[in-house]
């Protein structure tokens, strides 16, 4: 019988994490003893741990450690992606506060779910072990299908939330039975020692097959929470159907908590795996960019178009994936801080496009016909503004923060020898540019086909302003963001 | 000794019978089972693995997926309940209202 003895725990790299899961918790406890009419009380409550989260941080940045036996890592690359979710949280939770009540969906438990979910971004971003990956990632998809079925007894909302779980939970076991491949091939599931394995010497045949077949399953699972195609189809039912601050969180923090994970995965444990796993990886990539872009083109309604569009995101954000995995350090550090500075401007606009959709959705109303947003400059100058601004931004046109992110990730794939991945990168940007136009060209041209109401509340026009001033002052004063991503460095093997 | 290729055999073959249920059956419940049947193939292998290499590190990782596992079906089951109130059906073919 060996002693079993626990290594020394250093809990600053957990303390974001426990914040925010200490207070979901006490939250939810809290929630029962407020009055029903009081209920956004738990929201700014929400609110404020999340602001607290992200002060916690502050002290810990450009460090790099890692605890509980290499299972949870904090370097400047996770608290980079920490600090994206918590604004992202605060953001939906600001939209929510007036969205629900009008929706006579609120409750209590609708604040704790994100807060959980951020808390599941988290661990995706702070993993260093398969295990605390799967975890993450299961702890923020299971709060996302309750919040995407949360507007019960909708009809459309339960069923986004069914669909939702089930392709969710079929990635899963891909996820699962990846890892346990893997798990076979090298023998440890930590990602630094997987990455040591591989490193080190060749494997034996079976364990090859081993290896390669579990990181196929575990690119596919990733590939579900990150709409890449051809894995990408449950995006724009699951759009559609969910509560629009829900829609708005699953389109920035599900991806990017995704995306954080992939990087890690590939970068830090299939590192010396990256001339096997690149050409399928670029397949994909092509294939998300053609299909998400195409299927976009073709949407009238606005919010299936906004899923699409973000299938085409994820292509773009693959390029800098299949970047930061080439040898040679300086690519793949190009690659890593194309990832985050894409995610960054991708993160901004989103949550401004969605704010305004919400702020045009009328209770019970489920059509997001193009038609709704004609006329909408003569109506509202200012909403439409902020819309322009964002589809702008998504097509990638400068001077905003999307153009910045498509021009960091073409550098970075054409500097790591995708040239040619590059150009089909641009070619599908033009495409794109065409159907974001066409909503700024309803707007400012069109005549209203009928008086579609808009109501903000100051809630909601404190989360616009944050993500449009975001996207501006990105767009013209790059410099500072361009220097935090390029400090945000993954911190491989012994914390190097 | 049986070989661990034989398990993980096995478990491949399991999964590959999750995967075809979920693509071929209609019924949300039965959906339900063939992802279990899916996560717990992943079981086996791990067990056998860990068997294999006197490493107790995927045996732990089975209880991790039994316990989201079981999460998991809580959920769903939510879900289906409330959808069979309104609309009386199991079958996912039936449920679309979302599509374009």
């Amino acid at each position: 019988m060996t002693e079993i003895t626990i290594p020394p725990i250093d809990w600053r790299v957990a303390t974001q994490l426990c914040i925010i899961f200490g207070w979901a918790s006490v939250l939810l406890i809290i929630a029962l003893f407020v009055p029903r009419s009081r209920i956004r009380v738990v929201g700014y409550l929400a609110i404020a741990g999340l602001v607290v989260a992200a002060g916690a941080g502050i002290p810990f940045w450009g460090g790099s450690a890692e605890t509980f036996g290499g299972m949870l890592r904090l370097d400047t690359y996770s608290m980079m992606l920490n600090w994206l979710f918590l604004a992202a949280a605060a953001v939906v939770i600001a939209y929510s506060l007036n969205y629900l009540p009008k929706h006579g969906i609120e409750h209590g438990e609708y604040y704790v779910l994100v807060l959980f979910a951020t808390a599941g971004m988290m661990l995706l971003a702070q993993g260093g072990d398969l295990i605390v990956l799967f975890l993450g990632l299961e702890l923020l998809s299971l709060t996302l299908y309750v919040l995407t079925g949360f507007a019960y007894p909708r009809e459309t909302s339960e069923e986004s939330g069914m669909k939702y779980l089930l392709t969710g939970a079929f990635a899963g076991g891909f996820i699962v039975f990846g890892i346990a491949l893997i798990y076979g091939a090298t023998g440890s599931l930590n990602l630094a020692a997987i990455g040591d394995t591989l490193a080190r010497a060749a494997l034996a045949a079976e364990d090859r097959t081993y290896l390669y077949a579990g990181a196929a399953l575990i690119v596919t699972g990733f590939g579900y929470k990150i709409a890449m195609a051809p894995f990408h189809m449950w995006a724009p039912d699951v759009y559609e159907g969910a509560p629009t601050p829900v829609a708005a969180f699953l389109s920035v923090g599900s991806k990017a908590a995704g995306f954080a994970a992939l990087v890690r995965f590939l970068v830090e444990a299939m590192g010396s795996q990256w001339p096997v796993w690149a050409p399928a990886l670029a397949t994909l990539a092509i294939a998300t960019l053609l299909l998400g872009n195409i299927g976009a083109l073709i949407q009238n309604n606005v919010k299936r178009m906004l899923a699409y569009s973000s299938v085409g995101h994820a292509g773009y954000m693959l390029l800098g994936v299949l970047a930061a995995g080439a040898p040679g350090g300086m690519a793949g550090q190009r690659g890593v801080e194309a990832v985050l500075l894409y995610l960054l401007a991708y993160m901004l606009t989103n949550l401004g496009a969605f704010g305004v959709l919400i702020a045009l959705e009328q209770r019970g109303e489920l059509t997001w016909d193009i038609n709704q947003f004609a006329g909408l400059w003569a109506r509202r100058p200012l909403l439409a503004s902020a819309m322009a601004i964002c589809l702008l931004s998504l097509a990638g046109v400068p001077p905003t923060a999307g153009f910045w992110g498509k021009f960091y990730v073409f550098t970075a794939a054409w500097q790591a020898g995708f040239g040619w991945l590059t150009i089909i990168g641009i070619l599908t940007a033009a495409i794109a540019a065409f159907y974001y136009v066409r909503i700024v060209v309803q707007m400012f041209t069109a005549e209203p086909s009928r008086e579609t109401p808009a109501e903000t509340d100051p809630a909601l026009r404190a989360g616009l302003v944050i993500a449009i001033a975001g996207i501006l002052v990105l767009g013209f004063m790059p410099a500072p963001a361009i220097d935090l991503v390029q400090r945000s460095v993954l911190a491989t093997v012994g914390g190097q | 000794m049986v070989p661990t290729s034989y398990y993980v055999l096995l478990s491949a073959v399991l999964f590959i019978l999750g995967v075809i249920g979920v693509v071929t059956r209609r019924n949300a419940l039965v959906l339900f089972m063939s992802v279990e049947l899916m996560l717990n193939s992943a079981n086996l292998a791990l067990v056998a693995f860990a068997a294999a290499r006197q490493d107790v590190a995927g045996q732990i990782v089975v209880f991790f997926v039994i316990v989201v596992a079981a999460a998991e079906v809580a959920v769903g089951l939510a879900l289906l309940v409330a959808i069979f109130r309104s609309k009386r059906t199991t079958d996912v073919d039936e449920i679309h209202a979302l599509r374009g």
